[in-house]
């Protein structure tokens, strides 16, 4: 196989099995293989006991198994109906036959409680929603075993519950469930049975009743569970960036970051909490120039930046961690050394006045994945072919190089295993200490409330609150998010 | 280094691929007409290989090349401009004008005609650019339209009472004399001619594409918004004005597309001698050539021997035509092939970094353990 070797893994009719592993151990390459996008080089693949062989998807579809990628792939300006049947249209004479799908639909919805109407338009669903329909695009292609990919990396905690009460649905229905993860206490909580992998290889293969989330993290890399947390105050009294009444609207004329204020000082992280798409993505993009604010100002320091360029502003000492990486922060085709120079074009190493400096920039990637641990055999080899943990660590590492003064991390350590979540703390609290101000924005509740100085929280593009990291749970943390928590009592 | 080599390797064995199906193809059709392809190969080769063919291949081949190297410089950046067609003939007509009546120093004289052109060809092109930046025009439907308005206004500016003068059946510029002419290179023997001097242009103007683009912070930016105009946008590219002055400098090297003629060949310019179809035929080559300087300049060989050496066909009673069939099935198989090249890279080199990491031990390895 691509990135495996020797594995061996048995999975039960009916049951939910979880597939647990760091970044880059090859979790992915498997499913991907085992959904016909890769050709094992050595090994078989059975299904009930029978040989299989597939050279394509659509060969993994015909024998029952359905895929549902952790980028949902849908067309937003679609109905749920006309995303699901896109590819395996229903038809009568070329004609769309929507009655009989809608009916299929339905009867698929109900029975797994998917609670999906059909004639929604994807784009006004929520994120849960977006991934019940790509479950039920499975399903309706009669998919009986499902394999998910990392399907809660986007999800909030009340959402995380909904999608188990899915799966053990679809396990009561006969139908078999691949679930791949890195958070242990959500794969104890739904699995029936758990395998590690690690570096490419099944290691083991557990009952989540025998192991608790601790020896779980030991057998996936072999070192206890880091945990996010920080210790002595390293906030001074400087503010950094100030954000004063930032206003952007939406291209429909909606505020989607209303009249906000957030100042971050040198030394200090400011988590800001809230469900995706409250505003969080725009308020980014205004800090970095990307997304034209309609009013408001934005400081580094004592200079106003409101009407500078993102690349002044990234001169000016701006360390950016988009959420999206594949979408803004990596040339997938490109080598590695050319990504260390995107959105740092104008800096030592990588340039020399208007040239590149290729011997610099090489360089300087490899002290990269030297120091961020970015597995990868070299630096000539283009973004795309490394996992992407691997790629989020060379993104943390460009970002932080440089001596930033601000950094705008946006899911810094999402789809990162536990090892290198660790050292991305570590870099984080160290630059912390020399004085870096960070503004971090998390869907993990666990990451936002160990490693924030001050912890904020959004709502419809305004600050509703702030809470104490110290003493805030998880739970009142993700209820406050919704609007409905005591943090909306104590706002700052 | 080996990588690299490996992929320039496959992008030859795709194009030689794709040459030899497009030979294929050509040679059934020969079949069904009844004519035998090895016949019409050896005669075109025969041909093709004369000292006098050879220099119209060379000198048809230094033009493609130019109108080849404006369309990549757009690609490289995602942007698709077909208008390279009526830039260039725009940009002709200005400085064929130009040339025939603004008396300078002669050296002075070639220069500013040919810094004319450029200015006139970027002119044509920062009008789509203007159009795309503040209006979201597309540059496809902007170039091509701009193509007929170019028609239509060299019509308008080649009456007599501008810049037409009456030769005969034809209406052009008025000559450039001696003075502003640009003579040619006796690079080929017995050829009865000679090869354009402006060569040494397009060889310029392929160089400094090849350095700009890869080695500057500029052509850095122009591949990044071509990759991924997002990405380009967060990493502080102003991608906006990046398309515009894409646009433009594209513009400006069509301009160059008609001063080999102008200056070495007809000395002046008239809508006879300067055919619609060049701009056209300059995208099937950059296309053929992967966008890369030195294959544009294999392509546009290629090219130049099909159209020359064809000719002979037509006394053997074979439609020369049948070569447009040659090369419209090259180009269409190699964009395939190249797509299937890169997909195939794509997919070895993830499964080479695979390979590598999943060695149990060694240096990336040792690293593993934080």
């Amino acid at each position: 196989m691509v990135a495996n070797s020797d594995i061996d893994l048995v999975v039960q009719r009916g049951t939910v099995h979880a597939l647990v592993g760091e970044n880059g151990a090859g979790k992915s390459t498997l499913m991907k293989t085992l959904y016909g996008m890769h050709k094992p080089d050595e090994g078989t693949i059975a299904i009930d006991g029978k040989p299989v062989v597939f050279s394509s998807p659509s060969d993994a579809i015909a024998a029952g198994i359905g895929m549902v990628h952790q980028h949902f792939l849908l067309a937003d300006n679609l109905t749920v109906l006309e995303n699901v049947v896109l590819g395996a249209e229903p038809s009568r004479l070329g004609v769309l036959n929507a009655r009989l799908a809608r009916r299929r639909i339905k009867e698929i919805s109900d029975s797994y409680g998917l609670d999906l109407r059909p004639d929604d338009l994807v784009e006004d669903l929520g994120v849960g929603a977006r991934q019940r329909v790509e479950i039920c695009k499975v399903l309706y292609r009669g998919a009986q075993i499902l394999i998910l990919d990392e399907p809660t990396a986007v999800l909030v905690p009340h959402e995380v519950d909904e999608l188990f009460d899915n799966l053990r649905d679809l396990k009561a229905e006969g139908l078999t469930v691949l679930f791949i993860s890195h958070k242990l206490d959500e794969v104890l909580s739904v699995a029936d049975e758990i395998t590690v992998i690690r570096r490419g290889t099944t290691v083991r293969t557990v009952d989540p009743g025998e192991v608790s989330a601790r020896q779980l993290a030991e057998l996936m890399v072999g070192s206890q569970l880091p945990v996010p947390e920080l210790r002595d105050s390293t906030v001074t009294d400087d503010v950094q960036l100030a954000v004063d009444r930032l206003t952007v609207r939406a291209a429909d004329g909606r505020p989607v970051v209303d009249d906000l204020h957030l100042s971050i000082r040198r030394g200090e992280i400011v988590g800001l909490a809230g469900v995706e798409g409250n505003g969080q993505a725009e308020l980014v993009e205004a800090i970095m120039g990307i997304r034209p604010a309609e009013s408001g100002t934005v400081r580094l320091g004592d200079a106003d930046i409101s009407a500078w360029s993102t690349r002044r502003r990234r001169e000016a000492g701006i360390g950016f961690i988009p959420e999206d990486r594949h979408r803004q922060a990596l040339l997938l085709e490109a080598p590695l050394w050319e990504n260390r120079i995107l959105g740092h074009q104008t800096e030592p190493p990588n340039t020399r006045g208007g040239w590149i400096d290729r011997a610099g920039a090489k360089r300087d990637s490899r002290r990269i994945v030297e120091q961020f641990d970015v597995r990868t055999p070299g630096v000539e080899v283009p973004a795309a072919s490394l996992s992407g943990g691997n790629q989020q660590k060379f993104i943390v590492g460009r970002e932080m190089s440089g001596e930033p003064k601000v950094l705008i991390a946006a899911h810094p350590t999402r789809g990162v295993d536990v090892g290198a979540q660790a050292a991305i703390w570590d870099h984080l609290r160290n630059a912390r200490a020399a004085g870096l101000a960070v503004l971090l924005i998390s869907a993990d509740l666990d990451e936002l409330i160990g490693m924030s100085d001050t912890l904020k929280v959004i709502l419809r593009g305004r600050i509703v609150g702030e809470v104490d990291p110290h003493t805030v749970t998880p739970e009142e943390l993700g209820s406050a998010m919704t609007g409905a928590g005591p943090a909306a009592g104590d706002a700052a | 280094m080996r990588e690299r080599l490996n992929r320039l390797a496959l992008n030859i064995v795709a194009a030689l691929v794709a040459a030899v199906f497009a030979g294929a193809i050509t040679s059934v059709i020969l079949l069904v007409r009844g004519d035998s392809p090895t016949f019409v190969i050896s005669q075109m080769w025969d041909y093709g290989t004369t000292a006098s063919t050879e220099l119209t291949i060379v000198n048809g081949a230094t033009v493609y090349y130019l109108s080849a190297v404006a369309v990549a410089i757009g690609f490289r950046m995602n942007l698709f401009n077909i208008g390279v067609d009526g830039q260039y003939r725009f940009a002709a007509c200005l400085a064929g004008a130009f040339a025939g009546s603004v008396a300078l120093p002669t050296g002075l004289r070639q220069v500013a005609t040919i810094l004319v052109a450029m200015l006139a060809g970027a002119a044509w092109a920062g009008i789509v650019a203007l159009l795309k930046v503040t209006r979201g025009v597309s540059e496809v439907i902007g170039t091509i339209m701009l193509n007929f308005i170019a028609t239509s206004l060299i019509a308008y500016l080649m009456r007599p009472s501008i810049f037409g003068n009456r030769f005969g059946n034809d209406v052009t510029t008025k000559p450039i004399p001696k003075s502003g002419q640009v003579g040619g290179l006796d690079l080929i023997p017995n050829s009865g001619g000679k090869v354009y001097g402006l060569i040494l242009l397009a060889v310029g103007v392929g160089v400094a594409f090849h350095v700009v683009v890869n080695y500057t912070r500029f052509g850095f930016d122009l591949r990044a918004a071509g990759r991924s105009a997002s990405a380009a946008q967060a990493s502080g590219v102003n991608v906006k004005r990046m398309t515009a002055v894409t646009l433009v400098i594209s513009g400006a090297v069509a301009g160059l597309v008609g001063m080999p003629a102008l200056l070495g060949a007809s000395h002046s310019y008239s809508s006879i001698t300067f055919q619609t179809g060049l701009g056209f035929t300059g995208i099937a080559i950059a296309l053929l050539g992967r966008n890369h300087p030195v294959g544009i300049a294999f392509a546009a060989l290629l090219w130049s021997f099909l159209d020359n050496s064809a000719t002979i066909l037509d006394l053997n009673n074979i439609p020369k035509e049948i070569v447009q069939i040659t090369q419209g099935v090259v180009v269409l198989s190699v964009v395939i092939a190249y797509e299937l090249v890169r997909r195939f890279a794509l997919a070895r080199q993830q499964r080479v970094v695979g390979r590598a990491l999943a060695l149990p031990s060694g240096p990336v390895a040792e690293r593993a353990a934080v």
